[in-house]
């Protein structure tokens, strides 16, 4: 008579949340991979299997845009790794230091630029960097640096560069809010049983609170990788669909708009458009395996 | 007692709602022409209310940029309004192929306009026509009258001459020559290839030429506009690498820039903005007495949502958009968008007038690249856009960018196989 009874509070308690995620992420998510499966010929949706893919990844002129939208992606996240992620460390230890005055000022202030709308953030930059209306090229007059100016944005080897240092500009708070926490949590006791034995200073950061606060390095990582393989917003934004200067600056994610949507006498082919949604997703999927599997298990934790 | 007081009030608001539909027929446009919305609502809407009552109308403009992609969604969304906007042939033809606008063949009013004119919005083979013709916006160079006066500049006919001004405003230093930029990447295309092209194509000859198949884009024709946007460069302001369309619009009318390549369509809003005096100018041609060419471009019309609650009522729209009524308010209250319809237009606006007075001068024609040949991909307009680009800033050769062009366009065209 052990016969299991059946929880039913759990289920009512999961639904709402299942439910909502199955038909707003999950759903939408599957039947976009199914959507790329398809194809259109004279007004019929006909299955094609894995045709699409290989037109994207083979065919010369699909291939090209593909690998050029992907190279490009990854030296938008390299600037994020290289520039945001180390800044925003620096900054949450700076602002962790005790004897820091007026630290929620300068916490609020670089946390900001994260809050505004893409949009802003593309058209203020847009209008900072221009050559005719711009601030940056009269202050730059002003310490008498005018030849280093260009018209960063219309130049196709350095428009990528500046739209990521852009991104990071906007977002290099959180980052910088996530180690803080991380520092805080670092209990005075263990520094202070560094200092008995010697360490204080840079090396107290780099040899105590530095381990300490790895793992939060790493879920960063993470996150920047996945919201890098995602943008979108700033580039079409700052640049439109066609991310010029000759798709100097397109990413994943505006060729998969411009392929889905269609732009100006471009005609929007939703399943080419899908399987490119698909091929970021795997892409992704992967990066978070790598991550989850090859790097998380191996971080060595520590109880404090 | 409750529950049935709820019905009927819900009842009777029902009712009252469905008698106020049967009384106003609301009809909903949907346009990429944010600029004009205004006009619209000023003037073009309340003459058509006051010749039909009973009909409401509503205009509901998107970005231009966007308006394909926002328009496609809510056709397959079901949510689209009762009249669209049509683009010119094929972003159209796909909608009147998946059956989102009507077949309009059978409206009288038709017979108003050339077939040159409904060809932008009929099916290959001429069958049925699908929007009614709005109007046409012609290409050209605007100039800064003051400015020319005050260099003692001529207007210039022949290419010759229309260096030797950007030489000489070059020198004198106190106007930038010209204002474009290549950030946004269509004027380059729209309004430098397209604009000074058909001269040397030869209008429609080249034009249909090339959809036959019996000329190549790397054909001298079609190559040499390229070498001469190449030599654009360099009287664009400083870092017009990163200049948008609005800063080449602004420094313009801000008196900055002595000479913009324009299209008709800038008329009206530089009206408003310029305090200068402003003139127009066709295309140069490469020696005096040659025939000039005009591209004339059928760029706006209008069609029927199949899925409009209201048909009755958006055709009666449609009829009057074709009616000479409607080309006379339309060409006066917007200068620069040239009626289609046959009977002439009395032109109010100097500066429209002058550009529609090319068409008794020189052939007309429309933009290359949109008829048929950007129908695959890659996109024959997309790519001319960055070929554009490519040949004013000087990063390829007009040859090379003759043989990409050409290649793109060789891998799916038939006739150019």
């Amino acid at each position: 008579m052990n016969k299991a009874r059946i929880r039913w509070h759990i289920l009512v308690f999961l639904a709402p949340a299942v439910i909502v995620y199955t038909a707003v992420m999950i759903f939408p998510l599957f039947n976009t991979l199914r959507l790329a499966l398809y194809t259109r010929i004279e007004q019929e949706r006909v299955f094609a299997g894995l045709d699409n893919f290989r037109t994207l990844f083979f065919d010369p002129i699909w291939a090209e845009q593909f690998w050029n939208a992907l190279g490009n992606n990854f030296w938008f996240f390299l600037v994020h790794m290289l520039v945001q992620n180390p800044i925003g460390i620096a900054l949450a230890a700076l602002l962790s230091h005790p004897r820091l005055r007026f630290a929620a000022l300068y916490r609020s202030a670089i946390f900001i630029p994260t809050i505004l709308s893409f949009v802003i953030v593309g058209f203020a930059w847009k209008l900072i960097l221009s050559p005719i209306w711009g601030i940056a090229p009269s202050m730059l007059d002003a310490v008498g640096l005018k030849s280093l100016f260009a018209p960063w944005l219309g130049k196709e080897e350095y428009a990528l560069t500046t739209l990521a240092l852009i991104s990071v500009w906007q977002f290099v708070g959180i980052p910088m809010m996530l180690i803080y926490a991380a520092l805080l949590t670092i209990p005075e006791e263990i520094l202070e049983a560094g200092e008995v034995d010697g360490i204080t200073g840079m090396s107290a950061f780099w040899k105590i609170k530095l381990p300490l606060i790895l793992p939060s390095i790493g879920i960063i990582s993470i996150l920047t990788f996945v919201g890098n393989f995602n943008a979108f917003d700033l580039i079409y934004a700052a640049q439109g669909a066609l991310a010029g200067p000759d798709f100097s600056t397109d990413i994943l994610g505006t060729f998969m708009y411009r392929t889905f949507f269609g732009f100006q006498l471009q005609l929007g082919d939703p399943h080419m458009g899908s399987a490119i949604a698909g091929a970021m997703f795997a892409i992704i999927l992967l990066g978070v395996c790598i991550y989850l599997f090859g790097i998380q298990t191996r971080m060595r934790r520590y109880q404090l | 007692m409750n529950r049935s007081t709820l019905k009927l009030a819900l009842l009777s608001t029902t009712l009252v709602a469905g008698m106020a539909d049967a009384q106003d027929a609301t009809l909903i446009i949907e346009s990429w022409r944010n600029d004009d919305l205004t006009l619209w609502q000023d003037k073009i809407i309340p003459a058509f209310e006051a010749e039909n009552p009973g009909i409401k109308v509503k205009f509901t403009p998107s970005a231009p940029a966007e308006y394909n992609a926002v328009l496609n969604s809510k056709l397959d969304a079901g949510s689209a309004g009762d009249l669209i906007t049509c683009r010119p042939f094929d972003a159209s033809l796909a909608l009147y192929q998946a059956g989102h606008l009507s077949d309009l063949s059978d409206l009288d009013a038709m017979s108003n306009f050339s077939d040159v004119a409904k060809s932008a919005w009929q099916t290959d083979d001429g069958s049925a026509t699908f929007c009614v013709p709005m109007a046409s916006v012609i290409h050209g160079f605007i100039y800064n009258k003051d400015a020319f006066e005050e260099l003692g500049i001529e207007v210039p006919t022949t290419e010759a001459e229309f260096f030797a001004a950007l030489d000489k405003i070059k020198e004198d230093g106190s106007y930038i020559p010209m204002a474009m930029g290549t950030n946004d990447q269509w004027e380059a295309a729209t309004m430098g290839y397209n604009n000074i092209g058909p001269n040397y194509w030869k209008g429609e000859e080249g034009r249909l030429a090339l959809i036959k198949g019996e000329q190549k884009l790397t054909d001298e024709a079609w190559v040499a506009p390229y070498a001469t946007l190449a030599r654009w460069g360099a009287y664009l302001g400083d870092g017009y690498e990163a200049q948008t369309y609005p800063d080449s619009q602004n420094i313009f009318t801000l008196g900055r820039a002595a000479i913009y390549p324009a299209g008709s369509w800038e008329i009206s809003g530089f009206n408003t903005q310029a305090t200068f005096e402003m003139g127009a100018f066709k295309p140069p041609v490469q020696n005096a007495g040659d025939t000039c060419y005009i591209s004339d471009h059928t760029d706006i019309g209008i069609g029927m949502n199949t899925a409009s609650s209201n048909p009755e009522a958006a055709r009666t729209f449609l009829a009057w958009v074709a009616s000479p009524a409607f080309a006379e308010i339309f060409g006066n209250a917007l200068p620069g968008f040239f009626p289609l319809s046959k009977t002439p237009v009395a032109l109010e606006d100097p500066l429209a007038k002058e550009f529609a007075s090319w068409r008794d001068q020189c052939e007309s024609t429309i933009r290359s690249t949109y008829q048929i040949l950007s129908r695959g991909t890659p996109n024959l307009e997309n790519d001319t856009w960055g070929a554009s680009v490519a040949a004013i800033k000087g990063t390829a050769t007009p040859e090379e960018l003759g043989q990409k062009l050409q290649a793109g366009l060789a891998s799916w065209y038939e006739p150019q196989q």
